[in-house]
């Protein structure tokens, strides 16, 4: 398997991350030479083994749903790059 | 008493409690070396006159039942701390200030602990040579060219070099007992589920744990002891019934079965890791334990299980920098721009490189040939442990392929970087409890480490049995204080 640069192109936009070409030709090495040893996985036939979703071998604890923070919105924006007091302020987006 | 920041945990808390040694005194002391030592690069925030401030109250009012009685420490900057700049090594977090306290750090200071500053680290944990912090790489205390490891690079050189008694770090995939082997200390890795990931910046949640890092198993025991609670707030954590693992401390080890995995005996592996491995195996047989020959087959499919499974969470758990609530923005000229440049501008190469991975390996058409895969891999290293702890009580093996590399020896090379996880790596995907103690030293005086790999919820077995080995080992660090001005 080889990843070609439309690839990394792709995968840069689902990841929101933008990449010159430079950046893109780089990756491409990079992540090839990394999916080269996770090829390794594909020796093994799995077709029987369920897949693995928890190590803890307990079942998740139920609680009520109930709010536990009250009148925190200043805390929660007080981090953001730009906000007006209320709400987080972004670029525009419908005209 | 001349030397305080050569005094283990243990021994600082016994002379606070016998008034020989005031909170004052010893904060002082860890904050006059840490100034010396900046040219380690340990920290990257530093609390120190809010600390003496802190000590100085401590001993108007001492309460000497706390376990951690005024008693100064530095923490990873991975655990959020409230009001104090919080950056996971990232620029992306560079001037983030937490408005809440992640629980084992808030366990900590309940003990009456007081924060010294936040250690450096690999950027969001990603690392293994502490070389991918935004803050720059940290020194190994052992020697001046040397990596830390990583990711709890800056907490490994900071007990190493006695800037603050213990510390915490977390290990994703090796990131407490690897760079514990590389700078001769002790590291623990919890079971996954022993504590609580609340507030801890994540990275690949089905594998993190936050544990201690110490000069000596018996301040390890303590640490732990401390940051080891249920959490509500963690919806993975575990309530179960944990030891008071310094007081159940023991090295009667007698009977118990220790098994030696065969496939750990990779090709290549430096003779002196053979070596120290064949010593430490005679050293738990000393002490009165059995040795079992067992194997863990798909040993060598752990390492490309991880390296889909952890940038698979960590593309999903970094999805929320998006430069609108928190953290570093870049301007653009729309919305999705906005994204794309804060991102491409805030993560460094290796954070960007496993969002990639993990992107690519979640996405359409991809996913059952390389996630839904590694987890039946995973399921499959998970029994290979849960067969041969049929047989044996813990698994010896060394924690480390090698001693500590050169700075800039791995750094371009992302898949030789990976491989010295190859030993700690198993233990995360299955969620077992292990420590990394100092064995030995290779020819050039480095120290070299051994892992001690135990049943979940077993913590207080892997540390006695550690216990048992420190006094036959009787590791000496040798640390030479170049770096103090």
């Amino acid at each position: 398997m080889s990843i070609d640069l439309k690839t990394i192109k792709h995968i840069s936009k689902l990841s929101r991350i933008s990449v010159d070409e430079q950046k893109a030709k780089k990756l491409a090495g990079d992540l090839n030479s990394i999916f080269e040893f996770i090829e390794k996985l594909n020796e093994l036939n799995t077709d029987k083994v369920e897949p693995l979703t928890s190590v803890a071998e307990t079942t998740l604890k139920f609680r009520s749903d109930e709010v536990q923070s009250k009148n925190i919105k200043e805390q929660i924006i007080k981090n953001s790059p730009e906000n007006n007091d209320d709400f987080f302020v972004v670029p525009k987006v419908v005209e | 008493m001349s030397n305080i920041t050569s005094l283990s945990l243990t021994s600082l808390v016994n002379n606070i409690k016998n008034k020989k040694l005031s909170s004052e005194e010893i904060t002082k002391a860890f904050v006059d070396r840490s100034e010396k030592s900046k040219e380690l690069n340990s920290y990257i925030s530093e609390d120190f006159s809010n600390a003496i401030d802190k000590a100085k109250k401590f001993d108007k009012n001492p309460n000497l039942d706390l376990k951690l009685p005024g008693i100064p420490m530095a923490v990873k900057d991975l655990f959020c701390t409230q009001n104090i700049k919080t950056t996971a090594g990232s620029k992306i977090l560079e001037n983030f200030i937490p408005t809440y306290e992640s629980t084992v750090t808030q366990n900590i200071w309940n003990e009456g602990a007081i924060l010294l500053g936040k250690l450096n680290c690999d950027e969001f944990a990603m690392g293994s040579s502490n070389e991918t912090s935004f803050f720059g790489n940290v020194l190994n205390p052992i020697d001046k060219g040397l990596v830390p490891g990583g990711s709890s690079g800056g907490s490994a050189a900071a007990v190493s070099g006695q800037l603050t008694p213990v510390t915490i770090g977390t290990d994703t995939g090796g990131s407490i007992r690897q760079p514990a082997s590389f700078t001769g200390i002790v590291g623990l890795k919890p079971t996954y589920g022993s504590c609580s990931r609340y507030g801890i910046v994540a990275f690949a949640s089905s594998l993190d744990q936050a544990g201690p890092m110490a000069q000596n198993v018996e301040d390890c025991a303590l640490l732990q002891e401390v940051i080891s609670s249920y959490d509500k707030k963690d919806s993975t954590s575990i309530d179960f019934k944990r030891n008071e693992y310094s007081k159940e401390l023991t090295k009667d080890i007698k009977g118990k079965k220790i098994g030696i995995p065969k496939e750990y005996r990779i090709d290549g592996m430096p003779k002196e890791i053979e070596d120290l491995w064949q010593k430490g195996i005679q050293y738990v047989k000393d002490c009165g334990a059995e040795i079992i020959d067992i194997s863990l087959p798909n040993t060598s499919y752990a390492l490309p299980t991880y390296y889909i499974v952890a940038p698979a969470e960590a593309s999903s758990n970094l999805a929320r920098y998006d430069g609108v609530k928190y953290g570093f923005r870049a301007n653009g000229e729309n919305l999705i721009d906005m994204y794309e440049k804060t991102r491409s501008e805030g993560f460094g190469a290796e954070v960007q490189r496993r969002i990639m991975i993990g992107t690519y390996v979640l996405s359409s058409g991809y996913y059952d040939a390389y996630y839904l895969k590694a987890q039946k891999v995973r399921k499959l290293i998970k029994n290979d442990f849960d067969e041969s702890y049929k047989k044996v009580d813990a698994i010896l093996t060394p924690s480390t392929p090698s001693s500590a590399f050169k700075i800039g020896e791995k750094k371009d090379d992302p898949v030789s970087m990976y491989l010295n996880d190859i030993f700690t790596v198993p233990v995360n995907l299955a969620g077992l409890p292990a420590i990394s103690i100092p064995a030995g030293h290779d020819a050039s005086g480095y120290p070299l480490g051994l892992q001690i790999i135990g049943k979940v919820f077993k913590e207080q077995e892997i540390l006695n049995i550690a216990y048992a080995m420190e006094e036959k080992i009787s590791f000496k660090n040798k640390i030479t204080d170049w770096w103090i001005k």
